[in-house]
């Protein structure tokens, strides 16, 4: 049988050449993530916002009356809800915010959320609700606080690993490719104003875990042709590796992207944003392991000496002894 | 690396097939008549967003639990001054502040004073739970500690939780998992309730029921303008009552509480036809009722429930028979839910809802319907590609990733773990990433044939070099998963939970496992070329 080879053998592809315009590329497109989360805001859910969010679905209507029910519940006095449709036409998601001065007081999200249910129930026939999330301010509040510290001690924990496991480098060019696919995901979710939940949080952990599993991968071998190629300048040496693994990287990327399509084409629409930010995550991530991952340890520094152990004082003084040892004339073997 | 010792191959069987085997009744629905009982049961339990289902978040007012007790002490010290020989007079009492402080008279009563309240200021188990000091020479001032306030936080919380217990149990409904959650929350969950309305209405309601005397000399504009008279305190009308809108000044002492009742039930008063809850006292609050009455024929009495006057009828007889019947303007739902709320007793401290998540049967059915079609797509896709790829060893690797998603159900049955939407996701994810060990160690195998390595020692180092970076991915994506089920809640915990399981059952199914069958057929076959 003729093996499937998505990568040819031996490809020479010379990717540090592109080094400097990526390394830009990748910065200004993190800075305008960053300028994007700034200027547009996240677009929070329910989650994170504190509030009232109802799914329901009009039973005997094909197409669910999205403005009408946009402007009784703006009626409410509540602030403009947020009513789309949700999975098909007779099914919509209507989200209702905070208001500010509610967010402190306990119970003010449910009560909305009650008035909500029983105005549609109250105007249209044959409405059931499929779901119903309240969030009050406070709980939101930790929701978001939680989220945060979440995502800073994931990025710090893993690239403390790799420090540990490799070299300090390693461990800093680690947590810059991570802060650029976090960066990334984020700025997605802004300019596109795509729900930002507690799910697009799992995913950005998910995608810290997995977009590392490629750097690692192209780190291990880099760690390994320093060890072999002691004379090879880096920037060649950091090629070979990329090269070598890029077979790898396409494939174990591809298996992922294989089995998320479906659930991001198919799957229950609620979990459609969760699954998008992970296939994101996963381009945004393959890319910097080979862009941004590897050239930077050319910026830091490493060097084959990094990891050849040191010579310490009592290596040295055990060396000398040995070869005074030889010096002297050789005991006659019995 | 071609031997592989007979009891290295039973023991790696025998835990596949263990973990697998538990899979079994999650996957065909166990708990029927005709299980066998020899065979597992435990099952995946399914999360609310899958089963459909309530959930709430309630959290506790620990202000008032604090507020509660300065009361309590309040009395208890009052009672103890009056009972004291001679009686230590005592005024100019406060409650601000958290803390209870009060003037003597006499400024020679303190020692005195101070015998008398130092036993009162320690708790059970010895523990201090008020620090008592004397400002000004004059004026005492009772504080309570930390971990008395904590203590007492501690006990109503558990008892909320009970009556918590109590009042769902009597909602009928089945299977509610009830759990405290930090120091002042309870979650609470009910598969299967679409319309949490009843439910919510049951929990809000204290049913701290009161009956006060009413204080007849205040003066009817003060108390319209919210101002008491000293040793009273004012509570509106509740809505709905005739009184709706006005305000009535009861005496603070001297009243009783209503929460020495053995039952409580809705009925009907065959005179009015108004709907009414009838309570029975316990012999000991029957007692208190029958003294408080006698002593008071003729004057009016409120009965107060959650701090909202339901009505002030005169004390017209003594009332001994050990029940009551409260009215005020009840409907057959209302005065249903005072009852049962009542039964099961009063909560130590009021909860509101801060939190809730409500998914309909119809849809969490949509949703795993979805999910596993998308899953079982996804799979075949890994499948194809991988068999496409490598042959023979992407189907050794296939087979591992059937027996991980097997050994990945199995262990969560057994751990009783829950099955959420983001962990349909969680599965999805595993599948896929699962591969990538395989995936490394035959891309590996292929470069060594490449570089002239004979077949088994081209396989030998394969699988040895790989699994550093194999390892090293894993462990990585262990603390990022481990953050986020610390952090997560609910559903996003349930995603954290099927990545780390998947974790260590794809490393296992996709190291060892395959490795032990690629041993088997290069010392069965020993090929001089691998079409890899």
């Amino acid at each position: 049988m003729k093996l499937l080879k998505l990568v040819p053998a031996d490809t020479n592809i010379k990717f540090l050449k592109l080094r400097v315009p990526f390394f830009v590329i990748s910065m200004l497109l993190i800075a305008a993530s960053w300028a994007a989360v700034w200027t547009q805001g996240l677009n929070y859910g329910v989650d994170f916002a504190g509030g009232q969010e109802v799914q329901m679905t009009f039973e005997q209507l094909d197409q669910a009356p999205v403005a009408e029910l946009r402007q009784s519940v703006a009626g409410l006095g509540y602030g403009t809800p947020v009513v789309q449709e949700f999975g098909a036409p007779n099914i919509v998601s209507i989200r209702v915010p905070l208001p500010e001065e509610a967010e402190e007081t306990d119970g003010a999200a449910d009560k909305i959320g009650d008035e909500v249910i029983a105005l549609i129930q109250s105007q249209y026939d044959g409405v059931s609700t499929e779901a119903n999330n309240t969030v009050s301010g406070k709980v939101a509040g930790e929701f978001r606080s939680d989220a945060v510290l979440a995502l800073a001690l994931a990025m710090l924990g893993v690239a403390m690993y790799i420090w540990i496991r490799f070299e300090w480098q390693f461990g800093v060019g680690a947590l810059f490719a991570l802060f650029h696919d976090v960066s990334l995901t984020l700025g997605l979710f802004a300019v596109f104003q795509l729900e930002f939940s507690l799910q697009i949080i799992a995913a950005i952990l998910a995608i810290i875990g997995y977009s590392l599993n490629d750097t690692i991968v192209v780190y291990d071998r880099i760690r390994e042709n320093l060890k072999k190629f002691r004379k090879m300048p880096l920037p060649e040496l950091l090629d070979l590796s990329v090269n070598e693994t890029l077979a790898r990287t396409v494939m174990t990327s591809l298996t992922l992207l294989v089995a998320l399509l479906p659930l991001l084409l198919f799957g229950p629409a609620s979990l459609f944003g969760l699954v998008l930010a992970i296939t994101v995550g996963l381009f945004v991530g393959t890319y910097s392991s080979v862009y941004l991952a590897a050239p930077i340890l050319i910026w830091l520094g490493v060097t084959s000496d990094s990891f050849v152990p040191q010579e310490t004082e009592a290596d040295i003084q055990e060396r000398k002894a040995r070869s005074e040892g030889q010096a002297r004339p050789a005991t006659p073997a019995k | 690396m071609l031997d592989f010792p007979l009891w290295k191959k039973i023991m790696l069987w025998v835990v596949t097939l263990t973990a697998g085997l538990m899979a079994l009744p999650s996957l065909v629905g166990a708990g029927g008549g005709d299980w066998p009982d020899a065979l597992p049961e435990p099952t995946v339990n399914l999360g609310l967003d899958l089963a459909g289902g309530s959930h709430l978040l309630l959290e506790a007012e620990a202000d008032a639990v604090g507020a509660q007790r300065l009361q309590n002490m309040e009395e208890a010290v009052r009672q103890a001054m009056r009972n004291a020989e001679p009686r230590i007079r005592i005024g100019d009492i406060s409650t601000a502040d958290g803390e209870l402080s009060f003037m003597l008279s006499e400024a020679s009563d303190i020692d005195r004073a101070r015998g008398l309240l130092e036993p009162m200021m320690q708790g059970q188990n010895l523990v201090r739970e008020w620090d008592l000091s004397v400002r000004d020479g004059q004026r005492m001032v009772l504080k309570p500690t930390d971990s008395g306030t904590e203590n007492a936080i501690n006990d109503a919380m558990e008892s909320a939780t009970e009556v918590v217990r109590r009042r769902i149990d009597e909602l009928g409904t089945r299977e509610p998992t009830i759990i405290r959650q930090g120091e002042t929350r309870i979650v609470v969950q009910v598969p299967g309730l679409d319309d949490p309305e009843a439910l919510k209405e049951l929990l809000g309601q204290t049913a701290q029921l009161e009956f006060k005397l009413v204080d007849q000399n205040a003066l009817p504009t003060n108390v319209q303008a919210g101002i008491a008279p000293p040793g009273s305190q004012i509570f509106p009308y509740a809505s709905g009552t005739d009184f709706e809108g006005q305000s009535i000044a009861v005496r603070r002492l001297g009243g009783i509480r209503g929460d020495r009742l053995t039952g409580a039930t809705a009925g009907v008063d065959p005179q009015t036809n108004e709907n009414v809850v009838n309570i029975q006292f316990d012999v000991q609050g029957g007692t208190r009722f029958c003294t408080l009455t006698r002593q008071n024929v003729n004057k009016p009495f409120a009965i107060i429930l959650d701090e909202e006057v339901l009505s002030a009828p005169n004390i017209n007889e003594p009332i001994c028979g050990g029940s009551a019947q409260i009215s005020g303007s009840f409907n057959a739902d209302s005065a249903n839910n005072l009852a049962i709320s009542l039964r099961s007793g009063a909560l130590p401290v009021p909860l509101t809802v801060i939190e809730e998540r409500t998914v309909s049967a119809e849809l969490g059915a949509d949703s795993i319907q979805r999910g596993l079609l998308a899953m079982l797509i996804g799979s075949l896709a890994v499948i194809v590609l991988m068999i496409a790829t490598y042959g023979r060893f992407g189907i050794y690797a296939t087979i591992a990733l059937v027996l991980n998603v097997l050994m990945l159900l199995g262990i969560m049955a057994f751990a009783n773990s829950t099955l959420t939407l983001p962990g349909i996701a969680g599965f999805v994810l595993t599948i896929g990433a699962a591969v990538d060990a395989n995936v490394l160690i035959n891309e590996r195998i292929r470069e060594e044939r490449k570089r002239g390595r004979k077949v088994i020692s081209a396989v030998e180092n394969g699988y040895k070099e790989a699994s550093r970076a194999i390892y090293d991915a894993n462990i990585t994506n262990f603390i990022s998963a481990c953050l986020l089920g610390f952090f997560g809640s609910g559903p996003i915990r349930g995603f954290a939970v099927v990545l780390i399981i998947g974790l260590f059952t794809s490393v296992f199914t996709a190291l060892p496992l395959t490795r032990m069958w690629v041993a088997g057929w290069l010392r069965k076959t020993r090929p001089n070329d691998i079409n890899v």
